[in-house]
This record gives structure tokens, sequence and C-alpha cells, in this order.
């Protein structure tokens, strides 16, 4: 604790130990007389410490176990039971179908690995470009800020999907030399485009949660415009931010999916190449695993990074 | 010769005058204390003095040098001029060392070493070097304003601004604060500071400088000024806070 802010011990001047020859007196304090309470005896002792309770630990663990297993176990047994269950295990779950699509769909779901990857350090980087030029002050930038504002209006007011097609048939189709030819590079490229729109912004949330006074104190320290931002202000902008980013994160590594339209062999394109030729959509299921098995972990970092930035807050020196 | 001249300064926020043509003279070890009502143009007045405000006219010397001058460079004046703020806005990402080296290092192009150094002579002159290694939120505010201070301190300016800088501070606390800048008087630094502490202001200044609508419209030592205010508006207001128990 830090000295300035401990509690004062004892017992706060409430007299719980306060002699019972002090008590006599009932009438309390006679108007023009002070009272100089004697000294208590001690405080009361500290609460006594519980030993183990077994009922305490156990018992809510095997309500809580007890209570799952019964509406799963209902839930399943309701699905199972259905008319249709069978038909549905067919065309969804089978096994079969599963294990023979598995090693493609997988091989796929690099694909998507590698294009979430990239794209997130492309997003991260021009993203931060972006939010930085926007935050910029001083009325020569007012060019490069209206450019930004209407970037982020333009992408952040279109589909992904309507870029990913865009950009991914269009460009290739036009045949400039010396650009990449490849749909997966330009629908990578619209990806990036779009997702930069908002993580720009959720950066500059950040920047501007960032208060005031940081500036002020940087500025009045000799710091420059371009130091101010980059030592003391987005430091803590993205700090700010990071719970939010985490989300993008998520929300990214799927929508990679999202460049199977234009033909880009991901995990859901050779899940749908499967089915097309069996008429089984298990290994759709497969490809759908494999998307969770990826978020979920993900998901879960991100509360991980989201309490320990809040205990980080709350943290207080020894 | 005076180490600050202010001649003719004035600002305009918008369409709202809140300095009018400000002069005032800051000898060289000399303590000046800012008081007035809020609004008055003190905290404005003050961070003309850094150039953290642009004044719209007038001008400002510092050691004979002219800063109102755009051609003198920021980072030449941010030496020379250290300034604390109410709030303390120390960088909440950066442990105290880091607070105080940020400049040193970045700006003035300081070696590490000597930064470091340099550092810990001054948190040792507030007995802050124990918490070199904490972060300003695990610090009590008393202990962050004197970390602000010392930050204030480290690049040896000519001139400390103080900035109503114990206005966030629990009423117990404000006596360590207090204490250091009586220290920093004791060792010859000339202060410009703006006060809601009538008292301190008594004690420490050479001179007290009432502000009302963006005018200095008394200055005096602080004996005659507290006890037998000239000017009507002085008198309003030193009456409204004996009233209210402040003084």
């Amino acid at each position: 604790m830090v000295a300035g802010r401990s509690r004062p011990a004892g017992n706060y001047g409430l007299n719980v130990h306060r002699p019972i020859a002090d008590q006599t007196d009932r009438g309390g304090l006679r108007p023009g007389t002070t009272s100089i309470r004697p000294a208590p005896e001690g405080p009361p002792p500290p609460p006594r410490k519980r030993s183990f309770d077994w009922r305490a630990a156990f018992v809510p663990g095997l309500i809580s176990s007890a209570s799952i297993i019964i509406v799963f176990g209902g839930l399943y047994w309701l699905i199972t039971s259905a008319e249709q269950w069978p038909r549905i295990k067919a065309q969804f779950f089978n096994l079969d179908h599963m294990i023979a699509a598995a090693p493609r769909v997988a091989q796929g779901f690099l694909t998507n690995l590698q294009v979430w990857l990239i794209a997130l350090a492309c997003i991260g980087v021009w993203a931060l470009v972006l939010a930085v030029l926007r935050s910029l002050r001083g009325p020569v930038f007012a060019p490069l800020r209206l450019l930004v504002v209407l970037y982020i209006d333009i992408f952040r007011g279109l589909p992904a999907l309507l870029l990913v097609i865009l950009f991914g048939f269009g460009i290739p189709a036009l045949n400039i030399p010396g650009l990449p030819n490849s749909g997966l590079f330009w629908g990578g490229v619209a990806m990036v485009l779009s997702y930069s729109a908002y993580v720009a912004e959720i950066y500059r949330s950040g920047i501007d949660a960032v208060h005031e006074g940081q500036r002020a104190a940087a500025r009045s320290l000799g710091l420059s415009e371009w130091q101010t931002l980059i030592y003391a202000i987005l430091p803590q902008a993205l700090r700010n931010v990071l719970p939010a980013l985490m989300n993008i994160v998520v929300a990214l590594q799927k929508d990679v999916a999202l460049l199977s339209v234009i033909g880009v062999r991901d995990a859901v394109r050779e899940a749908q190449i499967y089915t097309a030729t069996t008429f089984n959509y298990s290994a759709l299921v497969v490809a759908a695993l494999l998307f969770l098995l990826a978020t979920v972990p993900m998901a879960r970092l991100a509360d991980w990074v989201n309490r320990r930035d809040r205990a980080r807050r709350l943290q207080m020196a020894d | 010769m005076s180490d600050i001249t202010i001649r003719g300064l004035t600002k305009y926020f918008g369409d709202r005058l809140v300095l009018d043509r400000v002069d005032l003279d800051v000898d060289k070890h000399e303590v000046v204390c800012l008081i007035g009502a809020s609004g008055s143009g003190k905290s404005t007045l003050l961070r003309c003095i850094n150039r953290l405000v642009e004044p719209d006219h007038g001008q400002i010397t510092l050691g004979g040098l002219s800063i109102t001058d755009p051609r003198f460079g920021r980072t030449g004046l941010q030496q020379r001029v250290g300034i604390v703020f109410q709030s303390y806005n120390l960088f909440p990402h950066l442990s105290v060392l880091e607070n105080l080296t940020l400049a040193p290092l970045k700006v003035q192009k300081m070696a590490r070493p000597q930064a470091k150094a340099r550092a810990h002579e001054v948190l040792s002159l507030f007995s802050m070097e124990r918490f070199t290694a904490a972060y300003p939120e695990q610090l009590s505010g008393g202990q962050q304003q004197r970390v602000a201070i010392a930050r204030a301190l480290m690049t040896q300016p000519d001139v400390l601004l103080l900035d109503e800088v114990t206005a966030a501070l629990d009423p117990e606390l404000v006596g360590e604060v207090l204490k250091i800048i009586h220290d920093l008087k004791q060792r010859g630094l000339t202060m410009v500071i703006v006060t809601h502490e009538m008292g301190f202001a008594r004690d420490v200044a050479d001179r007290v400088c009432f502000l009302s609508e963006g005018r200095i419209v008394e200055e005096d030592a602080p004996a005659r000024l507290f006890s037998a205010p000239q000017h009507p508006a002085t008198q309003t207001f030193l009456s409204r806070l004996i009233a209210s128990g402040r003084v």
C-alpha cells in the first residue's frame, strides 16, 4: 500500500471496548464540556480464519455439473430422437465423408491462416498510418485529413464482399503489366482496405481518449509534435484499444473465407468443391470445426488480454 | 535585469478576451504568485510564458531573448522554462524514471547514464528516489506531483511555472508539495505560481499579482496586498475568500 493512502489502523473511533465506567454517564456530553476518551484497551480481534469447508468447496460444483449434464443430455436426447435425425446426421455429420474431405479442407485452411496473418500485419500498419494522419493538427494537413475521412467513409460504407469481388475479379481482368494478377492477392488487398477503415477508427478513438493534458505535458517538455505522438500518445492509445483490436483479429479470421467467392481455394472453397461432387455437406462441417478451433482460443486470448489489462489498471504498488 | 518581461500581452479565445494588455516583470530568483477568480486569465498567462498558448499580441522576453519571436525555437524555450500542471500529467505508461528521462534523452539528446544520474539526483532532492521503478498510478497524488515537479526540473530550467499544483490534492497531501516549492525558492529558482492557496501565496511569494478580467489590476508585496488591498476588485475577492474561510 502507498503510505498516503493507507487506512488508519485501529477501530475508527468506534469505542467498542469503552470501559463500563465510562458509559455510566448516559446523558451524553453536557454542552460546553469536551470529552477526552480514554484509550481503548485494544482493537477487537481479527475474524477467525475459517477451516476448509468441504461442503462449500464441492457442493456448488456438483450442482452445476449435474445441471449441465441434465440440460445437455436432454438436448442430445431431444435432437437424436427426432424423426429426421438420421437424415441430418448422414447429410452433415457423415464420418466417412468428413475423414475423406479433411485433408483438402485442412490444406485450404492453411491458406486462410496465411492470408489472415499477412492481412493482420498490413491492416495494423495501414490503419495506424490512417489514424495518425487523421489526428495530425494544423491547417497544412487539412487535405490529408480530408482524404482519410473520405477513405474511411467509402471503405467502411461498402460491403467487404463487394470489395473482394471488385478487386479480386476486376483488377486481374485489367491485365495491367507489372501488377500481380492473382485473385488471392487482390482479394487480400480488398480485405486490408476494408478492415483498415474500421481499425483506423478504433485507433483514432484510442488517440482521442488520451487526455489533452498528456499532449500539453509532452509539448511543454520540448517534444516535437511527432515525438509527442510516438512516445506519449500512441502507447497509451494502443493500450486503450487493445481489447477492441482483439475482436477485429477474431472477426478477420472468419472473414478471410469471403475470398472463396473469387475462387481462392481456402477451406470453405475446398469444402464446397467436395460437396459439389458428393452432395454431402459434411465437408463444410469440417471447415466449420476448423474455424471454431482457431477462433475460440483467440476469443479466450482476447478475454485474457482484457482481464490482464483491467488488473494492471487496478494494480497497486507495495 | 529582470528574467521575464511581458509587455502588452493579449489573448482571445474566439471572441472572448482572456488576457488584456498584460504587463509583468519577474526578476531573477523572484517568486511571483498570480491570484484571482477562475476565468481571470491566470493559467492562460502562465501558459503563454512557455508558449503552450500562443498570444495574439504582445511580447515576452526571457533573459533578454524574445520568445514571442516565431524564429525562436520551441526546444530552446522548453529547456529554459519548466511547467507543472494541476493534474500532474505524468505519462501513465512510463515508470517514474522514464517519465523523467524521456525529454533529456529525446530532446536534449543526453546520454542515458547521465540522464539516469540526473534523474536520481533530482528525485533524491524530493526524497522520491525509492520510486524510480514505480508507475504513476501506484503513487499518491502528492507523490505524483513531486515527480511532476522533478520532471520539470530535469533540464535545469531558469524559470518554473506552477499551475495550481495543489488544487487536485487531498488536503493532507498539500503540505509535502508546498514544502518542495519552499525548498526550490531557497535554491533561488525563479517561479511564477498560479494558486488558490492564499496562505501559501502570502508565505512564499515575493510579489502577488491579482488578476481580474484578463488584467493585472493590483500587484504588491503579499503582506500589503493581503492586509490592505487598494483595488475594489481585490477587496471584493479577498473579502469573499475570508467570508468562506479560505484565508
